[in-house]
């Protein structure tokens, strides 16, 4: 544990120990960083952790696997519905259900569309910690038309609960093919005027370009998954490489940066979100119709056993392992947070930057308290 | 003058009376200078701004003053109090003195002194004076660090701004405000024609130095909190907050007299565009037009009776400068305003439209590009004047 409070008066010593939270405008929750300061000049960091911690994981021991359903949810609230399909797909193969095609092509959307509104409270945020208030406001104006879909469809905007074990909750509501639509033809022009906020603009540049540098060995040796991992040139994507859901069966491409540093993961993740519309477009066009739940039992007892199963969540790889004892509770669940483990390469990318790059960089990994407190 | 006064104080009625308005009404100005910065601001973000107070929000920096005052005043346990107490004083005081020299118009001015350029620039350098000692005297982390950075921002900036205004002063050849303006107009032309760099210089250090974003460094609230008045609370923090913009008003004032005429109107030589004369009339009436546009579209009873009373003032100042006598006064106070709010437009787009330099960026932008073009520029001006 790094010292939190300085011997001498900050007067007389040349390196300063001040906390970053967990009470700070941006650390995007209740992070606390400890950093140790040379003037501006960061010398290094401790990330203390837990100030949002709920015993997710223990609370699933006690739950049936129904019941633990809505509590993922409240992991990464940014995109519940990543989480849920996680969850709900882990189970899935713990009981060997096979889920409707239609219930998958509807799930694709609802999670693509969930990435959408991930990438857009990012891109808001991050801008803003860098100093350009604008683009949050716009940000926020499209990531409330894809919420309207998510309330239409299952009544919450924000904690969706929107699957379920073995396929769908609710049967899509008259008109969700139409709004889904609409905002593939519209949203490509308001990523366009974000673009031309952002994307040249010379401050942007200097504020992001060789910033928070994280190379690609180091990246997979500290685990670090999602578009941070790609922004650094490796093309691992989870929907590629193990595909779930119905990803298979669309085209879309996986963006790779090539210096991994934060422009880079900028520029991956904006175009992450134009490649989620394609592959909502796909989904939507050609949505089978059929049943939206597979055949699972009224109560569900899975077989002793276990599994992993991982998606590609918004922000990296989320897994779920999930043991059974062949109670109606599981017996343990773990889950695999992407922001927690991306948040350990923070140390190693601002390491000798300055204050205003740690900003910078929290942003840029893009991490949700919850999800790493759980 | 129907009254007269004694002679040994009648040269000090005018200039005083002028001081009591400058104070009176220029903290109002500042509140309004935020309500317009807030409206500017939403309107950029595809918001409506404040809504609640007043129609449109127009009572809002009412409201925000009277929350200010009643608030519990905090002086940490562990700060030095005394400078505490004196830094935000320094901040305003400074802040308000520079207001003397501004020329607002040929007629509304306190003082003009041969080196009134001169003296502005250095009372608002004692300004960064309240930001250290108050960032210091906090005694904590964060203020210390905006201190820190408003100190090393200011005086390199404060180099280029010098070297920039040089450029206007050496195509003046006077220091005081009001000679500025004069030979502006004998010269036929506004003197950002004779020296754009030094404007283009101007402004953008103008901008550091009043910590206003792309260089709002010594704030910068997602980095460091609230800079130096992080630890400010109350009627405190109010007054850093009106040095911050009277020291915008003041730089723009600058500007606009050094650069953009002063209180000339547009084309002060050119006789057939003598009817901008009158333009302050028809200003008065459009605002008026727009208010009562703006009262029956209002919803509420005591909104429309606000709208219309505004209205209904803008009419009547209307009415008023149909008064030769009364157009003549208002003339250059009208210009000269109207010039430094659309500087202060400018200064509130930039803001909302740009990220923030870091620190390190904004040191190597004011040391390596601004101070040798500055430099370059007078050495150049200098050159082809006396040729």
């Amino acid at each position: 544990m790094m010292e939190t409070a300085p011997k001498a008066t900050f007067l007389d010593a040349n390196e300063i120990v001040i906390n970053m939270g967990p009470q700070h405008p941006s650390t995007h929750g209740v992070l606390r960083v400890i950093l140790k300061l040379d003037g501006e000049k960061v010398l290094g960091t401790e990330c203390v952790i837990g100030y949002l911690h709920r015993g997710v994981e223990k609370i699933a021991e006690n739950r049936t696997y129904v019941q633990f359903t809505p509590y993922v949810d409240r992991m990464d609230y940014v995109a519940a519905v990543s989480n849920g399909l996680g969850y709900c797909e882990a189970v899935e193969k713990l009981l060997g259900v096979e889920v409707p095609p239609r219930a998958r092509y509807v799930r694709t959307i609802l999670t693509e569309l969930n990435r959408i509104t991930s990438h857009l409270l990012w891109l808001g945020t991050h801008a803003m910690d860098l100093g350009a208030f604008t683009p949050l406001f716009y940000t926020f104006r499209e990531r409330e038309e894809i919420l309207k879909v998510f309330e239409n469809y299952c009544g919450a905007r924000l904690t969706t609960h929107a699957f379920r074990i073995g396929g769908l909750q609710y049967e899509t509501y008259d008109g969700f093919e139409e709004q889904v639509k609409a905002i593939c033809d519209t949203f490509p022009a308001k990523i366009d005027e974000y673009e031309v906020l952002l994307t040249l603009n010379r401050i942007w540049l200097e504020r992001t370009k060789k910033v928070g540098i994280l190379k690609a060995e180091d990246a997979i040796d500290l685990g670090v998954t999602g578009p941070v991992l790609r922004a650094s040139g490796v093309q691992w994507d989870i929907r590629k490489a193990m595909p779930y859901a119905a990803y298979e069966e669309f085209e879309f491409d996986i963006p790779t940066g090539e210096n991994g540093d934060t422009y880079d993961r900028y520029l991956v993740r904006v175009e992450e979100m134009r490649q989620a519309l394609r592959i909502a477009r796909q989904a939507v066009d050609r949505l089978p119709s059929g049943p939206i739940l597979g055949k699972v039992p009224k109560v569900i007892k899975p077989a002793v056993g276990e599994v992993y199963h991982s998606i590609e969540a918004p922000k990296g790889e989320l897994g779920y392992f999930v043991v059974s004892d062949g109670s109606t509770q599981p017996y343990r669940v773990r889950v695999r947070p992407p922001s927690f483990i991306n948040l350990q390469a923070l140390d190693r990318m601002v390491r000798g930057h300055l204050v205003a790059d740690v900003v910078a960089v929290i942003g840029t990994l893009d991490i949700v308290l919850g999800e790493v407190d759980r | 003058m129907p009254l007269s006064f004694p002679p040994a104080i009648e040269p000090y009625l005018l200039p005083t009376l002028y001081i009591v308005i400058l104070l009176a009404v220029f903290p109002l100005i500042a509140g309004y200078i935020v309500l317009l910065e807030r409206k500017v601001m939403a309107d950029i973000q595809v918001r409506l701004g404040p809504m609640r107070v007043g129609p449109h929000g127009l009572l809002q920096p009412i409201a925000d003053a009277v929350k200010l005052l009643i608030k519990e005043d905090i002086i940490p346990a562990m700060a030095d109090r005394w400078v505490f107490w004196v830094a935000p004083i320094i901040s305003v005081v400074t802040a308000l003195l520079a207001l003397s020299l501004v020329p607002f118009s040929n007629r509304f001015y306190v003082t003009d002194t041969n080196v009134g350029l001169l003296f502005i620039l250095s009372i608002t350098s004692v300004g960064i004076l309240g930001i250290i000692l108050g960032g210091w005297s906090s005694n904590s982390h964060y203020p210390l660090l905006g201190a820190l950075r408003s100190t090393a921002q200011l005086v390199s900036y404060e180099v280029a701004l010098g070297f920039a205004v040089i450029g206007g002063l050496m195509v003046a050849g006077t220091l005081s405000m009001q000679q500025i303006v004069q030979h502006q107009l004998e010269q036929h032309v506004w003197f950002i024609f004779y020296q754009p760099v030094a404007f283009f210089i101007y402004v953008v250090a103008a901008m550091a130095e009043t910590n206003r974003a792309p260089f709002d460094m010594p704030e910068a609230e997602s980095e460091i909190v609230a800079g130096y008045h992080t630890e400010y609370s109350g009627f405190r923090f109010a007054l850093y907050f009106l040095a911050e913009y009277v020291n915008m008003v003041i730089v723009s004032s600058i500007a606009v007299t050094l650069f953009l005429g002063g209180w000339l109107r547009p084309f002060p030589n050119v006789r057939w565009l003598d009817f901008l004369n009158y333009f302050p009339i028809a200003a008065m009436f459009g605002l008026a037009f727009l208010s009562f546009l703006g009262a029956a579209r209002e919803q509420r009873r005591i909104e429309k009776l606000g709208m219309g009373g505004l209205g209904a003032i803008f009419v009547l100042m209307g009415l008023l400068f149909l008064i030769p006598d009364v157009l003549n006064w208002v003339q250059g106070l009208f210009w000269f305003i109207s010039k430094v709010f659309l500087a202060l437009y400018s200064f509130i787009w930039i803001r909302f439209t740009f990220p923030r330099y870091r620190y390190d960026q904004l040191m190597r932008i004011g040391w390596r590009w601004l101070i040798p073009l500055a430099i370059a520029n007078v050495i150049v001006t200098g050159i082809i004047m006396v040729l």
